[in-house]
């Protein structure tokens, strides 16, 4: 009993969760559940066999997923199906790892259309009629429907927080259950990420619940490039949140993540390598960005610069009368 | 005609996912039928009806709606062989974390909400461990690391068990969900059959309408709470 206990700690926090007190001993584990009191049992919500076959399945399923690793993803495409009057897209998008797929188009385009397709690795089985293929191949229903390994990871807009835990304990929880190597390191590495990419910074005590928007979001952002082993990351709206952008997006890039970002934001739209336009529930339009609209990206960073600088002196309670210098 | 048993606490969306999975029955050409079960009432029924499903509901009254739910189990799959139904649904009440409507033999289903917090996996008792699919709900609204974390726990309750998330509203994983339904095998008769755990116990003077609150009342089947401070008998 105390070897099995020590061999799988899964065990112990089994016994925890149904309420059974364990005791180190040197008898079987069979002779001690044998030993147990009937009413013990009941109240556990399971027979002796019961308990024995789940055991057994609970250390299988701890080893699988120790073992199982998700596979780095190379390309993502996807293949046009219709917009909403029935027209065919007649479209074949191909993003690779590192890359930042941006979606435009006006509200109620069809841009969280596309992003729930890409979510759920359609298979000409959405209403869009859009195929998703990784590494130029059908995922598999196991891919697909797979349940903590899933290969797409979304940060959206309804998102909440529901535990009330602090942002280190919120972190470590999530770093624990990805079976990470050095918990505390990379927790703290994900923290300091993510007040980087924020204006407002946090500490890591402070309850997850009470982050600003912006904080979330940047919290949210640095665990998926830092810790998610998901490799295709959603992200619909960054924008006016509160988030370093540019940092945002490096940071994703440097995780080799295939990125798509829905967005109106031009300093967003113009930093990613191509952009989706979404027009009456269809692909409309694809945009490679050109060297022209990097170099016109350059001067929006500016007028940026320009704006957040006012922005900043609105909040300290400062007059803005004296004129104001857009840059060249 | 397939049988499964759906159980999961309230709230968490079981009628949703039943509709959902329903209407790709549907367009697959099979008929689907809903025995609601609840305690004192529902207006569940009218959305089954909505979509054209056949329903009957169970109120439990004053009985526990678990007890009520396995003395009328044979008669629900009697109707439902009357009426012709390709699939039965049963769908419990969803009253306490500690039911378990599960039948050996028969696809159980238990419905969890992501949204209760990542630590409710652990909580739920039989009527999660013991079921052969675990449907999560909600996952849209929660954050990136709640789903994973959620999801994760799932699996340490149910190891083996078929787990998916699936959204009620938008049916996003229902498609899956049918996969697995239509995988069930047909359930003749329950004559004979067992329950996959005991039903919660509860044989008192309690049960049978005593309210009066007092030691002297206290008889038959009574557990008292062990506080830290008692003295050791």
């Amino acid at each position: 009993m105390s070897a099995l206990l020590a061999k799988h700690p899964c065990v112990r926090e089994f016994f925890r969760s149904v309420g059974l007190n364990v005791s180190e001993t040197r008898r079987t584990f069979r002779v001690w559940l044998s030993q147990l009191a009937d009413e013990a049992v009941f109240d556990a919500g399971m027979d002796r066999e019961q308990i024995l076959s789940h055991i057994e399945r609970l250390i299988v399923e701890v080893a699988t997923l120790e073992s199982t690793r998700l596979s780095p993803i190379q390309r993502l495409t996807i293949r046009g199906g219709r917009d909403k009057a029935g027209h065919a897209e007649n479209v074949c998008i191909e993003a690779g790892a590192g890359q930042v797929v941006c979606i435009v188009g006006p509200t109620g385009s069809g841009k969280s259309r596309l992003l729930a397709d890409i979510e759920c690795l359609a298979q000409d089985d959405t209403p869009t009629g859009r195929t998703i293929l990784l590494d130029g191949e059908l995922p598999s229903n196991d891919t697909r429907f797979c349940l903590d390994q899933k290969p797409v990871a979304q940060l959206s807009q309804n998102m909440n927080f529901v535990v009330d835990l602090s942002v280190q304990e919120f972190i470590s929880m999530h770093a624990q259950c990805r079976m990470v190597a050095d918990v505390a390191a990379q927790t703290a590495h994900v923290i300091a990420c993510a007040n980087r990419l924020t204006g407002e910074t946090f500490s890591a005590d402070v309850s997850v619940t009470q982050l600003s928007g912006g904080q979330a979001r940047a919290l949210m952002i640095a665990d998926v490039a830092l810790l998610s082993a998901s490799p295709i990351v959603l992200i619909d709206e960054i924008e006016n949140a509160g988030v370093d952008r540019k940092q945002a997006l490096e940071l994703l890039i440097t995780g080799n993540k295939i990125v798509f970002i829905s967005t109106h934001d031009p300093l967003l739209a113009l930093r990613g390598h191509l952009r989706i336009a979404v027009r009456n529930g269809g692909i409309a339009e694809i945009l490679v960005t050109t060297d022209a609209e990097r170099k016109n990206l350059e001067a929006i960073e500016a007028i940026d610069v320009t704006l957040s600088k006012i922005r900043d002196r609105l909040r300290q309670g400062q007059r803005i009368e004296e004129p104001i210098e857009w840059p060249q | 005609m397939r049988l499964v048993t759906v159980a999961g606490g309230p709230s968490v969306g079981k009628t949703s996912i039943i509709l959902r999975a329903s209407e790709l029955l549907h367009e697959q050409g099979l008929r689907v039928g809903v025995v609601k079960f609840d305690a004192l009432s529902t207006r569940d029924d009218q959305l089954y009806r909505e979509k054209g499903i056949d329903v009957t509901v169970g109120l439990s009254g004053s009985l526990c709606p678990d007890h009520y739910f396995v003395s009328n189990v044979q008669d629900c799959l009697e109707w439902g062989k009357r009426q012709g139904f390709d699939l039965l649904f049963t769908e419990s009440a969803g009253l306490c974390s500690r039911c378990s409507p599960h039948v050996k033999g028969v696809l159980a289903i238990c419905i969890v909400d992501a949204l209760a917090g990542v630590h409710t996996p652990k909580k739920i008792g039989p009527m999660l461990r013991l079921a052969d699919i675990v449907v999560i709900t909600k996952g849209d609204v929660v954050s990136q690391v709640e789903r994973e974390v959620f999801a994760y726990n799932v699996r340490l309750v149910c190891p083996g068990a078929h787990s998916l998330f699936c959204n009620g509203i938008t049916g996003q994983g229902a498609a899956r969900l049918v996969d697995r339904l239509l995988c069930a095998g047909a359930t003749e008769s329950l004559e004979g059959s067992h329950l996959r755990f005991p039903m919660p116990a509860a044989v008192c003077p309690y049960c049978v309408g005593e309210t009066v609150i007092g030691e002297t009342h206290q008889r038959g089947n009574v557990k008292k709470l062990q506080f830290a401070d008692a003295e050791v008998k």
